[in-house]
């Protein structure tokens, strides 16, 4: 069970009282109906999927409730940072 | 027409029995309002009695009122019974033209108090987070889990708890607290 | 045989146990294993796949042989219990496993004489092919016979498991002379210390030594002193009984409490186990090193064991496992086993040493004692079926040729084959192990988490160094390094050892010479994988099933990838270490489901007016967590008849149903309507104050995901209702879309499904039986018209009342403060009882909106349906700009005309009901293969219609008004209408009485 950093409740807490939110920064736009068909369905059901850093969403459900960003590596399973939702997608120092 | 306003039913009719090192009580009947809403928090606290804290998961009381951090705009407020009328027109009387919500929850969610130095020890049959005095201080407060149930979990005391949860689920997390 | 003395047993207090049927005594403070030794008793098991009569290998838990069956009656039975684990207790009753009909007689033993190789390596892929078919007829149901080893209770167990999170700064696994000695310094530190040990009694192999001492105290005293200080330590917590079985992420630990097995009479009341669940800051792993078999021909025989468990059941436990023994030696603690016998009063034989010079410690001390020493000899053959009866020597030459052979006569063989680093956590932490090619043993090499080991496990041997390294890690763990020397005299430390199979003289396809004891795998059968081309140790592995039984190989996995080193010529480390995983020893599924059994399986929820149904004879079926209502049958009444009757009252007097479940959500802002517009497809800004509208909620896909009616309290303020099912994920639905793609709203979301007490009354004399109850709100039809929701009093209760409807009668829903709910719900069947008004469940809900067409999401959809496939496009607010799943109902896809549609279905026979779920074809009897147009998604007798009723999604369904379609049955296709999915009162007059 990981240990995630809430940035809301600014403590780690238990997997256990999170949720998988999906990929992070997939906007959707402002006015949907000026959007094709391809790009649409794109926008529905194409994710990255990449093998090695993944920005996604969270949310502390069982916790303060909100939603936010983590950058996470899909390989190793290791949470490298967490951020508040609308904040840009956070530079690593490699 | 039968007067029913103090016929009232809980479910927290049948406590867990109390061992040696803990005992349970059911917390008498409450006011229990969310108040949401960042920008009328200092003046909505004002209007209540106690300040809305802004520190994660920490909590505030004066007199017989509380305050309780949920979420970053998000916060449980605790008042006698029968005064959420009262409150309600206070922070409403308060805060004009000012975005907030204040919602009725008094018969949302139960109390139970657990008392005694293996309070902590029975909490953690269902709550995964370190209750230790150094992580979990008295006064700190948040939502967590117990097992499959979801709690607000309050330290009033040293080993002394107060756990809210949705009234349906109170005899799950007692039933799992007696045979911890 | 029991020793005149020493030990820690207690002889004084005689324990009475069975084994087998036949009845023993032991002593307080026994293991079954040593006391079953106690009364020479060295047959406890036969192996696998040979059934080879086995005896005690080990005396911990890497015991691979001795796997008995615990039943105390009434399903407390546990099967794969290693003996050397089992603490007796008065009235044990042990069976051994895997015979038939008895130990002694095991008619399976006859797979011992089949023809070689039928039971080799691979028998599984290569015996059991042909002919095509008869795997399933024949092999599969020999195999399930004849393998396996214990039996799974077959009553439920009556025990209860418990759970438990802790939080600690040092987790120290293995209370050993390493473990206690990192729990001190750590301790004495104020830290939060976890000391977890596999055994009842804490101090590990300290308790097997018979000369050592530690700073002038004999090890047994070190021990008690220093547990006696950390007991009295309240930062301290001592697990004995508790094996560390899972080391996961971020020092996530696993441990197994047992609680109450060592009990002759457990209080009931207890949990039998508990699963610690710890999360620790620093891990310290001090879980020692195991001793190796030597692999030689009949290795198996009852009798032979390692030295070290020898040495165990002898200085531990008082008991002398054999009278005369031989001892065969790669390593020096050999020799000291041998003292340790000897002065237990065993007669040692001879000490056979592979080497060719020995030397050591050990060595010294047994040539002192004039114990015969030969070296560079081995053990060729052991003599004896159901326990040792003698040994044939060999001479090993310099170029590995063996020469026979003295015979000797012996009732024991101990093997000292040198000592394997328990790495096993270590490598489930993901640490990567290095190989110490000088001494052949994997070592933990790179961590990878907050994780030190010491002592034996890390390498460390010697008893002084293993002491000092754990009490240095223990303080380096808190952050206060520092070292201290220990003063020890007397113990000897592992030095030499052996990998492989050792030489002999016999020809090679007619011994074995056993590696894996638990699977039955021979050094042979590692090199017959080998010689089919198995080269790496994951393919051996799994051809050979070696190191893959219960034991994971805790004995053999070090012996059989040296002999697959040497088959493959290669060094050990270029073929690689097969990976350890959770758990270290076998967990019981009581322990990992805790309190997640029976009634806690998962939480049962139950509404305020739940004792009243139960009271009232009600029926209830599970819906999601929630028990409900389902029908309240009168004495003698079936639940056709009870529905029956409970659609006539609602229809012509009133029903009674409680509603309370169903989700509910208020929603308060300035710019609550607003957001109610983009999450429902209908348009909210409009709505009056006071008036309700039934809204459709959809996913961004564009397919129906919830409904429910809203009531509009105020300009800034909705009540929501939503599915029973669906009032998590919809609330999780919005908040998702408030919070990150619309946060700039004004608006918040607060679950009231439990605040509100939900009655709901439905009929013709739903107003005249609660006007007398309700003040402060005028009923009439015209002040309160269908769809509006008043705030009042009932009882005297403050209520928001809704009149809507999912029947299609006058109807109310009282909402009302929880607490009140049974006491209103009371009251009003009370005024009620005079008018007709009858009780009724989810089943006759189910009917009566069936017969209105109303639709149930989950059942008439199943996320693949759109509002238009519904019928349901006067939902839709086409003059909206937005809404979420609105883009998508224009993609090509969703606006095909030949989508499945809802339709009506009528049976031509009117007394056949369909099956829900049943397929719907063109012709009566399709051809096999025929796509299905669809489905009938609800069927059910209408008492009002006197007729069945049906829906269903069927392919093109609003093109296919009127025509006749087939549901096909086993019993032949059943003819069916399509018709408008609305059966009763079309106009709707009823709703708006």
């Amino acid at each position: 069970m990981l240990l995630i950093r809430c940035p809301y409740c600014e403590m780690e807490r238990p997997e256990l009282e999170f949720r998988y939110g999906g990929e992070a920064h997939v906007v959707r736009a402002a006015e949907p109906e000026t959007i094709g068909d391809e790009a649409w369905g794109q926008f529905l059901y194409l994710r990255s999927n990449p093998k090695g850093l993944h920005a996604e969403r969270w949310r502390h459900t069982n916790g303060c409730g909100r939603f936010f960003n983590c950058l996470r590596d899909t390989v190793t399973d290791r949470i490298f940072v967490t951020y508040k939702a609308g904040e840009p997608r956070p530079e690593l120092a490699s | 027409m039968p007067d029913l306003t103090r016929s009232r039913l809980t479910p927290l009719s049948s406590l867990p029995p109390a061992v040696p090192g803990v005992s349970y009580s059911a917390a008498p009947a409450i006011a229990r309002l969310l108040y949401r809403g960042s920008d009328g928090a200092v003046a909505a606290g004002a209007a209540f009695g106690v300040a809305l804290p802004t520190q994660p998961c920490s909590s505030a009381i004066a007199g017989d009122r509380a305050t309780l951090w949920l979420g970053p705009d998000e916060w449980l407020l605790l008042a006698p019974e029968y005064e959420t009328l009262a409150v309600q027109q206070a922070i409403a009387a308060a805060l004009p033209g000012i975005a907030h919500a204040v919602v009725d929850i008094s018969h949302r969610q139960v109390g139970l108090r657990l008392d005694g130095p293996r309070a902590a020890a029975v909490l953690n049959a269902g709550v995964p987070l370190d209750l230790s005095l150094k992580a979990f201080p008295v006064g700190m407060v948040t939502r967590t889990i117990f097992e499959k149930a979801e709690i607000i979990l309050w330290r009033t005391g040293p080993v002394a708890f107060r756990v809210e949860v949705w009234r349906s689920f109170a005899p799950y997390v007692m039933a799992i607290m007696a045979v911890a | 045989m029991r020793t005149g003395n020493g030990g820690r047993v207690d002889r004084s207090r005689r324990i009475n146990f069975s084994f087998d049927g036949r009845a023993y005594q032991g002593c307080a403070g026994d293991t079954l294993a040593s006391a079953l030794l106690a009364n020479g008793v060295h047959l406890v098991g036969r192996s696998f796949k040979y059934h080879r009569p086995r005896g005690f290998v080990a005396a911990g838990s890497e015991e691979p042989n001795a796997l008995v069956d615990i039943d105390r009656g009434n399903g407390r039975s546990a099967p794969n219990l290693r003996a050397t684990q089992v603490e007796l207790y008065e009235g044990l009753v042990a069976k051994s496993q895997n015979r038939w009909p008895s130990l002694a007689f095991d008619l399976q033993a006859l797979n011992d004489l089949a023809p070689a190789g039928l039971f080799g390596a691979g028998f599984y892929y290569k015996t059991f092919m042909s002919p095509r078919g008869a795997w399933h007829r024949l092999y599969e149901p020999f195999i399930r016979r004849v393998a396996g080893l214990g039996h799974a209770p077959k009553l439920p167990d009556p025990d209860h498991y418990s759970q438990r999170y802790a939080h600690c700064d040092v987790l120290v696994v293995g209370a050993g002379a390493t473990g206690l000695a990192a729990a001190l310094a750590a301790g004495e530190t104020g830290a939060a210390v976890i000391l977890a040990d596999e055994q009842a009694e804490m101090g590990g192999g300290l308790l097997d030594e018979r000369t050592a001492s530690i700073d002038g105290l004999s090890a047994a005293n070190w021990v008690g002193a220093t547990l006696a200080r950390l007991a009295a330590m309240p930062n301290v917590t001592l697990l004995p009984r508790t094996q560390a079985f899972g080391y996961y992420a971020q020092n996530f630990l696993g441990l197994a409490e047992k609680l109450t097995e060592h009990l002759a009479a457990p209080d009931k009341s207890q949990p039998r186990e508990r699963l610690w669940k710890v999360r620790a800051r620093q891990v310290l792993l001090a879980t020692g090193a195991i001793e190796r078999p030597l692999v030689f021909p009949d290795n198996d025989r009852p009798g032979v064991m390692l030295a070290s468990a020898a040495r165990t059941f002898a200085n531990r436990y008082g008991v002398r496992p054999g009278e005369r023994a031989v001892v065969f030696v790669a390593d020096d603690t050999g020799y000291g086993a041998a003292l340790d016998l000897h002065a237990a009063g065993t007669e040692i034989a001879v000490i056979a040493d592979l080497r060719t010079a020995p030397s050591g410690p050990g060595f010294e001390a047994a040539s002192g004692t004039g114990l015969r020493i030969m070296p560079a000899t081995v053990v060729t053959g052991v003599s004896g079926n159901l326990r040792v009866s003698g040994v044939t020597l060999g001479s090993l030459a310099a170029d590995g040729t063996v020469r026979g052979g003295e015979k000797i006569v012996c009732d024991l063989v101990l093997m000292a084959g040198g000592w394997t680093p328990a790495v096993h956590l270590f490598s489930q932490s993901r640490g990567k192990l290095a190989y110490d090619s000088e001494r052949q043993i994997y070592l933990p090499g790179t961590y990878a988490q907050a994780a030190q080991s010491a002592g034996a496990c890390n390498g460390t041997f010697e008893l002084a160094q293993a002491i000092a390294e754990g009490h240095a890690a223990g303080a380096v763990a808190v952050g206060t390094p520092g070292t201290r020397s220990f003063a020890v005299t007397g113990a000897i430390a592992p030095a030499g050892g052996f990998h492989g199979a050792v030489p002999h003289d016999r020809n090679p396809e007619q011994v074995k010479a056993f590696v894996d004891f638990q699977n039955d795998v021979t050094a042979k059968d590692i090199k017959l994988a080998v010689r089919e081309g198995m080269h790496s140790i994951e393919h051996i592995k799994r051809y050979t099933t070696t190191g893959m039984a219960t034991d994971q190989g805790k004995t053999s996995n070090m012996n059989g990838l040296a002999i697959a080193s040497a088959a493959l010529d290669k060094p050990i480390p270029d073929i690689g270490l097969t990976t350890f995983r959770p758990p270290f020893t076998p967990v019981t599924f009581g322990t990992l489901a805790g309190h997640s059994r029976g009634a806690l399986l998962d939480p049962v929820r139950q509404t305020p007016m739940h004792g009243w149904a139960a009271a009232n004879g009600a029926k209830f079926e599970d819906v999601g967590q929630w028990k409900r209502a389902w029908y309240f049958p009168k004495p003698g009444e079936d639940m056709h008849a009870a529905v029956n009757r409970e659609c006539r009252a609602a229809r012509s007097a009133a029903g009674l149903f409680d509603a309370t479940t169903l989700g509910k959500i208020e929603i308060v802002g300035p710019d609550a309507a607003e957001f109610m517009e983009r999450l429902y497809t209908n348009p909210w800004h409009k709505l009056g104050i006071g008036r309700c509208r039934y809204g459709l909620m959809l996913n961004e896909a564009g397919f129906v995901m919830d409904d429910g009616v809203i009531g509009r309290l105020a300009a800034d303020s909705f009540h929501v209702t939503t599915t029973t099912g669906g009032a998590t994920r919809v609330l999780a639905h919005m908040e998702d879309y408030l919070q990150t793609e619309f946060p700039e709203l004004k608006v918040w979301l607060t679950s009231t499904t439990e605040q509100w007490a939900v009655i709901a009354i439905q009929g013709p004399k739903a107003r005249e039986i609660i006007a007398p109850l309700v003040e402060g709100i005028d009923l009439a039809a015209e002040t309160m018209p269908h769809m509006s929701v008043r705030e009042g009093s009932i009882c005297g209760v403050p209520t928001r009342l809704f009149r809507v409807s999912f029947t299609g009668e006058l109807g109310f829903e009282i909402n009302v403060p929880a607490d009140h709910g049974r006491a209103v719900w009371e009251a009003v069947h009370e005024a009620g009882v005079p008018h007709g008004l009858t009780p009724y469940g989810t089943e006759t809900m189910h009917v009566l909106r069936a017969e209105k067409g109303y639709i149930i999401v989950g059942q008439e959809t199943d996320g693949t349906v759109t509002p238009s496939d519904l019928g349901l496009d006067w939902a839709i607010g086409k003059a909206k700009k937005d809404f979420v799943g609105k883009r998508s109902l224009k993609r090509p896809d969703l606006v095909k005309t030949d989508r499945k549609h809802l339709v009506g279905l009528l049976t031509a026979d009117p007394k056949v009901v369909l099956e829900e779920g049943a397929q719907i074809t063109v012709e009566a009897s399709p051809a096999t293969g025929t796509p299905a147009l669809g489905h009938v998604t609800s069927s059910y007798w209408s008492e009002t219609l006197g007729r069945s009723i049906a829906m269903a999604l069927v392919a093109g369904g609003k093109g296919r008004m009127g025509a006749t379609l087939h549901v096909p049955m086993p019993d032949g296709g059943i003819a069916v209408t399509v018709t408008e999915p609305v059966f009763f009162d079309k106009e709707g007059g009823r709703i708006n009485a």
